[in-house]
């Protein structure tokens, strides 16, 4: 954990918005300049906070979406509509504002390519971003580690990171993506067309006796029920990392 | 809302945590006094929401209190009784 090793008070920084890239119809990506970024491994995420004129204060957690090989900070951020701080940072923000973070933080959720595979990781929408530091990170690395990712949208409009997804996984390095889509399907749609259950993880996860390493994230009934069903199948418990979506989290 | 809705993982405290503990406890071990369970504290379920003052961290395996951190009127309140032991990585140690 190179990078997060030396950091030992918790400060906030005043990061830049370089970028600001529209994702999906309500799901925009911040690209931060951080002054004196320590690092982070994939999985970690960071503390936003805004102030209001009046001194209000409202504070939010955000997994980091970019890998560690690149200079800035990049934040998903779904846009929720009764959220108190995710319409300012998806829809009012613009490049040159600023804002107070502090992080990276968190060391259970991470994944370095020395940690190795194979690799399942299991998203629900915006759960997605925290996976996608750890395929970014795979893919500048350069790394082969097997790794499949199981991702479901509420439509294909609706899918974060498409494009890259798709390219990483053309890439020859052994990345696989399935994308499942609960509500509505484009006409030709020959992919999964449900929530994700059992029968899916059965046929996405590798063999228990490969011991692989499973990150989910998503929405909680969705993480639950993907780690029981995986825990089902015979996958070692301590091998399966979860991280859940509160319902208040905007 | 259902509790189940309002679960979180420890993960999610890793910031409030850090305002407490000089090391990232999230990755830290620690034995249920309720059940004896030994388990990452960032793997254990945590009820904590924007605007409330605290968190409390309960076991995954029995739900019993693990932790109870509150941050009000400047000042930080730990309740550590359901825990046996924690056990954190020496971030400065050479391994």
């Amino acid at each position: 954990m190179a990078g997060t090793a030396l950091q030992r008070r918790l400060i906030w920084r005043t990061a830049e918005v370089q970028d600001l890239v529209d994702e999906t119809p309500r799901v925009r990506s911040l690209v931060l300049e951080v002054p004196d970024w320590p690092g982070h491994v994939p999985g970690q995420h960071v503390d936003v906070r805004l102030t209001a004129e009046d001194g209000y204060q409202a504070q939010r957690s955000y997994s980091i979406a970019s890998s560690p090989t690149g200079e800035r900070v990049t934040l998903t951020v779904e846009r929720l509509e009764d959220g108190e701080v995710s319409p300012y940072l998806a829809a009012e923000l613009r490049v040159g504002d600023r804002l107070e973070l502090r992080g990276p933080v968190g060391g259970y959720f991470v994944w370095d390519v020395s940690l190795g595979g194979p690799l399942l990781l299991v998203a629900g929408g915006s759960g997605i971003c925290p996976l996608m530091a750890m395929l970014r990170l795979r893919h500048a690395a350069g790394s082969a580690v097997p790794t499949r990712l199981l991702y479901s949208s509420r439509s294909l409009e609706d899918v974060i990171y498409r494009d890259e997804l798709d390219r990483m996984a053309a890439d020859g390095t052994g990345l696989e993506v399935i994308h499942t889509l609960t509500r509505s399907v484009p006409q030709a749609w020959a992919g999964l067309h449900r929530r994700i259950d059992a029968a899916m993880l059965s046929a996405a996860a590798w063999p228990p006796a490969d011991q692989p390493l499973s990150f989910i994230c998503g929405p909680t009934p969705l993480v639950e029920s993907a780690a029981e069903s995986l825990v089902h199948l015979g996958h070692e418990p301590t091998r399966i990392k979860t991280e859940r979506f509160g319902p208040t989290g905007g | 809302m259902t509790e189940q809705a309002l679960r979180l993982d420890g993960n999610a405290a890793a910031g409030l945590l850090r305002e407490v503990f000089v090391h990232e406890l999230t990755d830290a071990r620690g034995a249920c006094a309720g059940c004896g369970a030994v388990g990452a504290m960032g793997a254990q379920h945590l009820y904590m929401s924007p605007r409330s003052p605290g968190a409390v961290l309960r076991c995954s395996a029995c739900e019993s209190v693990l932790m109870v951190v509150v941050h009000a009127g400047g000042r930080f309140r730990l309740g550590l009784q359901g825990l046996m032991w924690l056990e954190m990585r020496d971030a400065a140690a050479r391994t």
